[in-house]
């Protein structure tokens, strides 16, 4: 399908498949095993220049937006979603940044982000919110030259490996969600620690953790936005991270796409490659249609973002949950047209379906998600639009 | 430190023809790359320039479609690129080649190091490094595997030998040759993809060298191609026969003659 790329988003995805392909690909199988964090890769990701897709150009980014930063995780995720996600979550602590960020704040810290110098992580998650993310308990106290931040976040991608942490945290427990605030914190901020690192059914090779603060003391120069701006700023955000969440599904789909239509091409059964046969060939007919209809989903809206549109809930709400549905659906199919071969783990197909799962539950339930489809219905019929 | 590197593009696959006719490579339709041996000598050229500060240009003689390798030298790394590309340099032997270079070096100026590849991957004689050397009337260290020390006067490196390695400590201005355990080389970053897009290239012709034509390409060569052929592999077996120890009689005779003990 021609979507139509620039010859900067070209050289963007070309060169983000030549670091997944000759990168990626040799260890992604030892790190889903071991369970490490892929440092080798993210320096070869800062090196290419992949952390200043998204980041504008007078902060040294190359000033691409929603739709670039897709391209590359779309490219990373075809060869390892799990590598794939340590860098896109690495994109919400700067997109907070560029959208709520002082002028001094960008200065200080996005350069360091391009450069891929300091990776970021972004924490809502709490034991009691999850879906019901206004539920958060971590508190911040305002105290003489700054905050003092006392709970724990819990299941936070990159924790542990992240420079800078963006904490979604209660300035006023009286007001619930409308009295939570963003915080930048570093990591060698005393009161600062980690918990307990989590052991996962897929993307094995991020890290999952826990953050601790214990009278964790964060100057007033780092909270972001507004008092009790948090929860609002946070809501928006991921409107606009969610497409790439999107991108990743995509690009995990494509791969096992790949994978079965390589494996169906070489195994012979009843005299014939499997993918002669009509009710294989109507399984991955319906896998690539699947992909491709997922793909120009999320492609359109991160193009609605980046131009600029105010609202677009919805648009990226249906692009994830098409698109991860999708992967959930394909890589299933991929097992299963690989059959006893693709369910073991010397095949990549195993690890895939592994990896899509996560995709229909973060950054938003795909349920949570559909509620929130159906809300801009009723609103836009109650509009009368 | 200013760092000079030779690089060639050769065709990127290991199943070339050969056209019987004109004795050959037949390169249509055949993608070409930079030289593998030669990527690593960029990226040592490119680590020094980090560590010293400096400048790496890289240098290469062949066709006006040697331009893209050269594109390709400046997205990892490379600040300058020079083609030397001239009907009068086509049908070079290594002789020849270093000739050409060798000017090229010397008309650019003062380098600090010139760094090859070990061989080519089409080629494979190895011999241009050493010859550059000679014509430049410099040092040579083969086959390094890791550069220990580099001051302004001189460098200590690690060479690999058949059982071994050496440690070597050389003047400089010297020119080396890499092996491919010295690092692994980097990927483009896109930052350097733009920069190559809009980069000059440039080439001088045997003219703007100020070469003499008699030096260079076939008519400077002092070896012709007469004919190239893949050798033909005879396999052959013989069973031994007779008294087991008249057996192993023969069988070290016929070690011995074929020079295996």
């Amino acid at each position: 399908m021609e979507y139509f790329l620039t010859e900067q988003q070209k050289t963007i995805k070309g060169l983000a498949r030549r670091i997944a392909e000759e990168r990626i690909l040799p260890v992604r199988a030892e790190l889903d095993e071991t369970e490490e964090f892929p440092w080798g890769v993210i320096k070869d990701l800062a090196d290419s220049d992949m952390f200043r897709v998204f980041i504008p150009e007078e902060y040294e980014g190359l000033g691409g937006g929603c739709f670039e930063l897709c391209l590359v995780i779309e490219e990373l995720s075809r060869v390892c979603s799990g590598i794939a996600v340590s860098y896109a979550a690495s994109a919400l602590g700067p997109l907070t940044l560029l959208e709520y960020g002082t002028e001094a704040q960008k200065q200080k810290y996005l350069p360091d982000i391009a450069s891929g110098k300091k990776l970021t992580a972004f924490a809502l998650t709490e034991a009691t919110a999850g879906s019901d993310a206004s539920a958060i308990r971590t508190t911040a106290e305002r105290v003489g030259g700054g905050y003092v931040l006392n709970g724990t976040k819990q299941f936070i991608t990159n924790g542990g490996e992240a420079e800078l942490y963006t904490v979604i945290v209660l300035t006023d427990k009286t007001r619930g969600a409308r009295g939570a605030s963003a915080f930048l914190v570093e990591k060698d901020t005393p009161g600062f620690s980690f918990g307990k690192k989590e052991r996962k059914m897929g993307i094995r090779a991020s890290s999952t953790r826990e953050l601790i603060f214990r009278n964790c003391l964060v100057p007033e120069e780092n909270m972001i936005g507004k008092p009790g701006m948090g929860f609002i700023m946070t809501m928006k955000l991921l409107d606009r991270s969610r497409p790439g969440i999107g991108a990743q599904a995509v690009g995990l789909a494509q791969g096992a796409l790949e994978a079965a239509v390589d494996y169906t091409r070489q195994r012979i059964q009843f005299g014939q490659p499997l993918i002669s046969l009509p009710v294989v060939q109507d399984i991955l007919a319906d896998m690539a249609i699947r992909v491709e209809a997922a793909r120009a989903l999320v492609y359109a809206a991160a193009r609605t973002i980046d131009s600029g549109a105010k609202s677009f809930t919805e648009e990226s709400a249906m692009a994830k949950v098409f698109a991860s549905d999708t992967a959930m659906k394909v890589t299933t199919d991929a097992v299963q047209v690989c059959g006893g071969a693709g369910y073991m783990r010397d095949y990549p197909v195993e690890k895939m379906m592994r990896d899509a799962k996560i995709t229909q539950i973060y950054e938003g339930s795909n349920q949570v998600l559909r509620n929130a489809i159906a809300f801009e219905l009723r609103k836009r019929k109650a509009r009368r639009e | 430190m200013n760092v000079a590197v030779c690089l060639k593009q050769v065709p990127g696959t290991t199943k070339v023809q050969i056209d019987p006719q004109t004795n050959t490579l037949i390169r249509q339709g055949i993608e070409n790359i930079i030289n593998p041996f030669d990527t690593y000598a960029l990226e040592e050229g490119v680590r020094i320039k980090e560590r010293y500060g400096g400048k790496v240009t890289v240098i290469s003689m062949g066709p006006p479609q040697a331009e893209e390798a050269l594109r390709e030298a400046i997205s990892l790394g490379a600040d300058e690129a020079i083609l030397l590309s001239d009907n009068a340099f086509a049908g070079a032997d290594t002789w020849a080649t270093s000739y050409t270079l060798a000017w090229a070096i010397g008309k650019r100026g003062q380098y600090d190091l010139v760094i090859c590849g070990r061989q080519t991957i089409d080629g494979d004689t190895g011999q241009v490094g050493p010859e550059l050397a000679e014509m430049l009337g410099i040092p040579f260290v083969a086959y390094i595997s890791q550069i220990e020390e580099t001051s302004n006067k001189r460098m200590r490196v690690k060479r690999m030998v058949e059982d071994g390695y050496e440690i070597i400590e050389t003047p400089l201005p010297a020119v080396v040759s890499v092996v491919k355990e010295i690092n692994v080389p980097r990927l483009p970053s896109l930052r350097g993809l733009v920069k190559a897009k809009s980069a000059v290239i440039l080439v001088w012709t045997a003219e703007e060298l100020g070469v003499d034509k008699n030096m260079v390409g076939l008519s400077g060569s002092f070896t012709r191609v007469i004919k190239v052929f893949f050798p033909q592999r005879v396999r052959r077996g013989e069973i031994l026969r007779g008294e087991l120890a008249s057996q192993v009689d023969s069988l070290i005779d016929r070690l011995r003659d074929t020079k295996l003990i």
